[in-house]
C-alpha cells in the first residue's frame, strides 16, 4: 500500500488563479468547507499576467454601452460560435463582479469624476476594460487572494493534482503530491471545481508559464468529461520576439488601445490593407480617424490595430512571410510617435503603461518612449476546454464543475481581449456556487483504494525506469516545436496529420522517460508527470483542427480557405473511448433564443 | 556565444554547498534561462522556482554574486563572466531544496495583518468615488509582486532573526496600502507599533534598493506610518484631540 495523506472537503478547487480563487470564495461563502489546491505558490497564477484589464459595460466612460452591446461583441468575435447563454450571463453580470473588487480592496484607475475608468480594446465597441495601468491581472489575484485567505478556505500550495478519483459517475476525490516532499496526498470531497487554465506549454513561442500544461482539460477528459472548440487556441498578435530568451512574452493590446499602431519594415501601416467585411463598418478608413478613437472620440471608429486577435496575428503573420518583417522576425510596434500628437508623450506612456516600460527597457534594453517595440504572434489562450453548462458550469462528469480557460464556450472561435478577466470571475462564482449546492444535495462519495493504487504506481514509474538521456526536458522540447510548427497559426490537413503521428510516438517516448534524484522538489520528475497532460491536450487540438474543415476565428486552414455556413453551427467534441483512444464526433451549437438574436442583430449597423 | 560557468547552491534543509556548472550563453539572456539550461543538460532535479519569466510573479528571487535580484530579470550581458557567477537561495528564510526556500513565514504573517474594511457606499449607484489622485500612492504600494526580496535584505529579519516580531519591509507596504486607502475605515497602528514591530526599522533603506517594482519603501510606506505611530502614541496633543474627537488619527 502506498503512502499518502488524506484530506477531506465537500468542495475542492483545483487551480488557484483568478478562477480557482473566486469559486473557493464563492463556495466558502455557501457554508461548504473548501480546499483550494494551487500548483504554485498563492498569488503566482498565470492571472498575474494579464495586463490589460477586465470587461464589463459599467457605461463609466461611455454611457452608450450596455449588456446588449456586450454580449452582441462577443458574439461577433466568436463568430457565433460562443455558447449564447454563457455570453448572456457574462455580459449582464460583469459589472456587478467588478464592483464586488472593487469592495475588497481593489484600486482601479479612475475617471476625472472618480469612478472607475475604462479603456479601449480590440472587439470592444466602446471603452469597456476596467485596468490598473498594464497590470490588471495582478490587481485581480491578489484582490481575491487577500480577501479569499479570510474566509476559511484551507490553501494547499505547490500541490500537483494528477488523477480525479471516481465513485461511479460521480467524482469523489483528486489524487497529487505535494511538491516540496513529494509526498502523495488523496483528496475526498463531493465537488470539484477545474480552474487550472490553459495549454500554452504545449507550444513553443507561448506567453504561459511552466503550470500551463493542460492539467483541467486531461484530468476531466481522463474521468470522461467531454472537451469542446479544442481547435480554437488563441495566438496573441503581439508577443517580444527579441531576444530569444524572452521570445513570447506579452505585450498587452493596451499599448494599441492608447494610440500604438503597427507597421512594416516600409513603415506602412498594414493593418488598413485588410479589413474583414464584418468589422469594416466599424474600423476607421483613415490614419486621422483611427488617432482620434484612441483618444476618446466618441464619433470616430476604431483603428484597424483593434481588429480582433486572431485577424492582426494574421496579417503580422503575412507581413514577415512577404519580407516585410522587422529584423528579429516580427513587426514593428510603436507607440513612441505620439509624441507627434501631444506633448507630454513620454509621461503619459510610461504612466498609462509602467510594465511594458519596465519590460523592454529591462529585458530588451529598448525605451518604448522613444522607440517602437518589435512584435510577433505568441500563443495565448485556449478557447477550448471542457464542456460545461452555461448555468452552472457543471460538466458532463456529475460533481465535476470547470471555470476560467479550461472551461469552454463563452469565447466560441476567438476570445475578445479584456473578456478573460470577467470570464474567471464571472463564472468562477457561478462554479462555487453550484459545485457547494451539488455537495449538499448529493451527499457524500465513496472510493475504493485501487483508483489510488494506480495512480500512485503510475506516478512513481519514471523513478523505475533508467534515464537513458532523453529525459522529460527534451521529449515536452521536441513536442513544443513540433506542435509549433504543424498546429500552429496557420494549418493545412497533412501538417495536421503528421501532428496526430509525431504525438503518438512521443508518447511512446514519454512512457520511457526515466528521471533521477529523489521525489523533493524535483522538477525533473514534474516534467516527466505532465507530458501525460501536455500529450492529450495536443492531441485533441489536432484532432479537432483537422476535423474543422474551414477557416474561423484562431483556427486558420489554408487547404479551407474562408467560413463554411454549415460548419459555423457546429462544435468539435473529443471524448476518451472506451478503448483508451480519443474519439471526435460534432454536434450542433447551441439554440440561440429570439431575444438574444435580436441583439445581435441591432448590433448589426 | 560564450561558455560561462555558474556556481548554483545545491542542498536541502541539512545544508548543501556551490556546485559548478557551465553552459552556453547568448545575447539577451537572463539568469533564468541558464538556470532552466543546466537544468535539462545536465542538473534535471535542480530545483527552482519561477512562474512569468517577466518579473511580474515574483517567484524567482535569489541571490546573484551575493545580490538579492529576481533572476528572470537579471541580464547575464550585465554580470561579469570573467568569474564563476554564483546562484545561491534567498537567506532570511530556510532552505527546502537548491534555490527554493520556504517562505510560508510570509503568508502567515500576512493572515493576521487585519483585512480591508470599507467604508459603507456613498455614492448615488452604491459604490464610492475615489480621485487619481487620492489612489496614487496606494497604486504604487499595490504594485508589490511578493518576492521577498526587499524581506531577504533587512538586517532585522536576515541578521537579527526577528521575525517573532517584526512583520519586514513588505509587510509594512501592505499595512500602508490598507491605511492610505481612500476607503478603509480599520485601524492597525496598535499592532504594528507593538506586534508588528515597526519600530526595529532603522531606516537603512536597502530594501528599497533592492525591490525590482521601484517601491519607495521606506520613503513612502515606512516613515509616514512610523509618523502615525509616534503621533499616535507619544504625542500627548493629538492623543487629547483624539481623546475628544473620536477620529483616528
Ligand atoms: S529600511 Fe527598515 S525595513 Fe528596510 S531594510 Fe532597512 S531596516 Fe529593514
Ligand atoms: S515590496 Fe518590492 S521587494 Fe518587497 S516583496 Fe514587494 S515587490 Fe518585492
Ligand atoms: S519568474 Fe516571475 S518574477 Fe521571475
Amino acid at each position: 500500500m502506498s503512502d499518502y495523506r488524506t484530506i477531506e472537503h465537500d468542495v475542492l478547487v483545483i487551480g488557484a488563479g483568478g478562477a480557482g480563487l473566486r469559486a473557493a470564495i464563492e463556495a466558502s461563502a455557501s457554508g461548504a468547507s473548501v480546499g483550494l489546491v494551487c500548483k504554485s505558490l498563492l498569488g503566482k497564477a498565470h492571472t498575474v499576467m494579464a495586463e490589460g484589464g477586465m470587461a464589463a459595460s459599467l457605461a463609466n466612460v461611455d454611457d452608450r454601452d450596455d449588456w446588449s452591446t456586450h454580449f452582441a461583441d462577443t458574439m461577433r468575435g466568436g463568430q457565433y460560435l460562443n455558447n449564447p447563454r454563457m455570453a448572456e450571463l457574462h455580459a449582464k453580470e460583469a459589472p456587478d463582479r467588478v464592483r464586488e473588487l472593487e469592495a475588497w480592496g481593489a484600486v482601479f484607475d479612475r475617471t476625472p469624476d472618480g469612478r472607475i475608468l475604462q479603456r479601449n480594446f480590440g472587439g470592444h465597441k466602446y471603452p469597456r476594460l476596467a485596468h490598473v495601468g498594464d497590470r490588471t491581472g495582478l490587481e485581480m489575484i491578489r484582490t481575491l487572494q487577500d480577501h479569499g485567505v479570510h474566509q476559511g478556505i484551507d490553501v494547499h500550495m505547490e500541490c500537483t493534482v494528477l488523477r480525479l478519483i471516481k465513485d461511479g459517475d460521480r467524482v469523489a476525490g483528486a489524487f497529487g503530491y505535494d511538491r516540496e516532499r513529494g509526498k502523495f496526498r488523496v483528496f475526498r470531497c463531493n465537488a470539484i471545481v477545474m480552474a487550472t487554465g490553459g495549454i500554452g506549454r504545449a507550444f513553443k513561442v507561448t506567453s504561459n508559464s511552466w503550470e500551463y500544461t493542460g492539467d483541467g482539460h486531461s484530468l476531466a477528459y481522463d474521468a470522461g468529461a467531454d472537451l469542446l472548440d479544442m481547435e480554437f487556441v488563441q495566438f496573441h498578435p503581439t508577443g517580444m520576439v527579441w531576444p530569444p530568451s524572452v521570445a513570447g512574452i506579452l505585450v498587452t493590446e493596451g499599448v494599441r488601445g492608447e494610440g500604438g499602431v503597427l507597421r512594416n519594415s516600409e513603415g506602412r501601416r498594414f493593418m488598413f490593407d485588410d479589413i474583414p467585411d464584418l468589422y469594416k463598418h466599424q474600423t476607421a478608413d483613415n490614419e486621422e480617424e483611427g488617432w482620434r478613437y484612441t483618444q476618446g472620440d466618441k464619433d470616430a471608429r476604431r483603428p484597424p490595430e483593434l481588429l480582433t486577435r486572431d485577424h492582426v496575428a494574421r496579417c503580422i503573420l503575412r507581413e514577415v512571410r512577404e519580407g516585410r518583417g522587422s529584423p528579429h522576425g516580427g513587426v514593428f510596434l510603436d507607440i513612441a510617435w505620439i509624441k507627434d500628437r501631444i506633448q507630454d508623450a513620454p509621461e503619459r506612456i510610461k504612466r498609462k503603461l509602467p510594465s511594458m516600460y519596465h519590460q523592454f527597457k529591462e529585458l530588451a534594453g529598448i525605451d518604448i518612449t522613444s522607440e517602437p517595440m518589435e512584435v510577433g504572434p505568441t500563443t495565448h489562450y485556449a478557447m477550448g476546454g471542457i464542456r460545461v453548462d452555461g448555468d452552472s458550469q457543471m460538466s458532463s462528469v456529475p460533481g465535476l464543475f470547470a471555470a476560467g480557460e479550461c472551461a469552454a464556450g463563452l469565447h466560441g472561435a476567438n476570445r475578445l481581449g479584456g473578456n478573460s478577466l470577467s470570464d474567471l470571475l464571472v463564472f468562477g462564482k457561478r462554479a462555487g456556487e453550484h459545485a457547494a449546492a451539488f455537495a449538499k444535495d448529493h451527499g457524500t462519495t465513496s472510493a475504493d483504494e485501487g483508483q489510488i493504487e494506480d495512480a500512485a504506481r503510475w506516478a512513481l514509474a519514471p523513478f523505475e525506469r533508467v534515464d537513458d538521456g532523453g529525459g522529460p526536458y527534451q521529449v515536452q522540447a521536441t513536442l513544443q516545436t513540433r506542435m509549433q510548427e504543424l498546429v500552429g497559426i496557420v494549418r493545412q490537413e497533412n501538417e495536421l496529420r503528421e501532428a496526430v503521428g509525431v504525438i503518438g510516438e512521443l508518447r511512446g517516448q514519454a512512457s520511457k522517460v526515466g528521471v533521477r534524484g529523489n521525489r523533493e522538489y524535483n522538477p525533473g520528475w514534474h516534467t516527466a508527470l505532465d507530458l501525460h497532460n501536455l500529450l492529450i491536450v495536443s492531441e485533441a487540438v489536432a484532432r479537432a483542427a483537422l476535423e474543422r474543415k474551414e477557416s474561423r476565428g484562431a483556427h486558420c486552414r489554408i487547404d479551407y480557405e474562408g467560413k463554411d455556413p454549415e460548419w459555423g453551427s457546429k462544435s468539435i467534441i473529443l471524448r476518451k473511448g472506451e478503448d483508451g483512444g480519443m474519439e471526435v464526433s460534432t454536434q450542433p451549437t447551441l439554440e440561440l433564443r429570439d431575444d438574444l438574436s435580436q441583439i445581435i442583430e441591432e448590433n448589426q449597423a | 556565444m560564450t561558455r560561462a560557468t555558474f556556481k548554483i547552491w545545491r542542498g536541502d534543509t541539512n545544508g548543501g554547498e556551490l556546485k559548478e556548472y557551465n553552459t552556453d550563453v547568448v545575447e539577451g539572456m537572463v539568469v533564468l534561462d541558464a538556470v532552466h539550461d543546466i537544468q535539462s543538460e545536465s542538473a534535471n532535479d535542480l530545483a527552482v522556482r519561477w512562474n512569468c519569466k517577466a518579473g511580474k510573479c515574483g517567484s524567482c528571487s535569489a541571490e546573484i554574486n551575493g545580490m538579492p535580484r529576481l533572476m528572470c530579470m537579471t541580464r547575464i550581458g550585465d554580470l561579469d563572466l570573467d568569474q564563476p557567477v554564483t546562484v545561491e537561495p534567498i537567506k532570511a528564510f530556510p532552505p527546502l531544496r537548491d534555490l527554493v526556500t520556504d517562505v510560508s513565514w510570509n503568508y502567515r504573517v500576512k493572515e493576521k495583518i487585519k483585512p480591508f474594511k470599507p467604508r459603507p457606499p456613498d455614492a448615488p449607484d452604491g459604490t464610492w468615488r475615489m480621485d487619481q489622485a487620492d489612489v496614487d500612492r496606494v497604486q504604487e504600494f499595490r504594485k508589490c509582486i511578493e518576492c521577498f526580496l526587499c524581506q531577504d535584505v533587512c538586517h532585522v529579519l536576515r541578521e537579527h532573526e526577528k521575525h517573532d516580531s517584526f512583520i519586514g519591509p513588505r509587510f509594512i507596504v501592505y499595512t500602508a496600502a490598507l491605511e492610505m486607502h481612500p476607503l478603509d475605515t480599520e485601524d492597525r497602528l496598535p499592532e504594528l507599533k507593538v506586534a508588528n514591530g515597526i519600530g526595529y526599522c532603522n531606516i537603512t533603506k536597502c530594501c528599497t534598493v533592492v525591490c525590482p517594482e521601484h517601491i519607495t519603501i521606506t520613503d513612502n510606506a515606512i516613515i509616514p506610518l512610523k509618523e502615525r505611530v509616534v503621533d499616535r502614541f507619544y504625542d500627548p496633543l493629538k492623543r487629547l484631540f483624539r481623546a475628544i474627537t473620536g477620529r483616528k488619527s
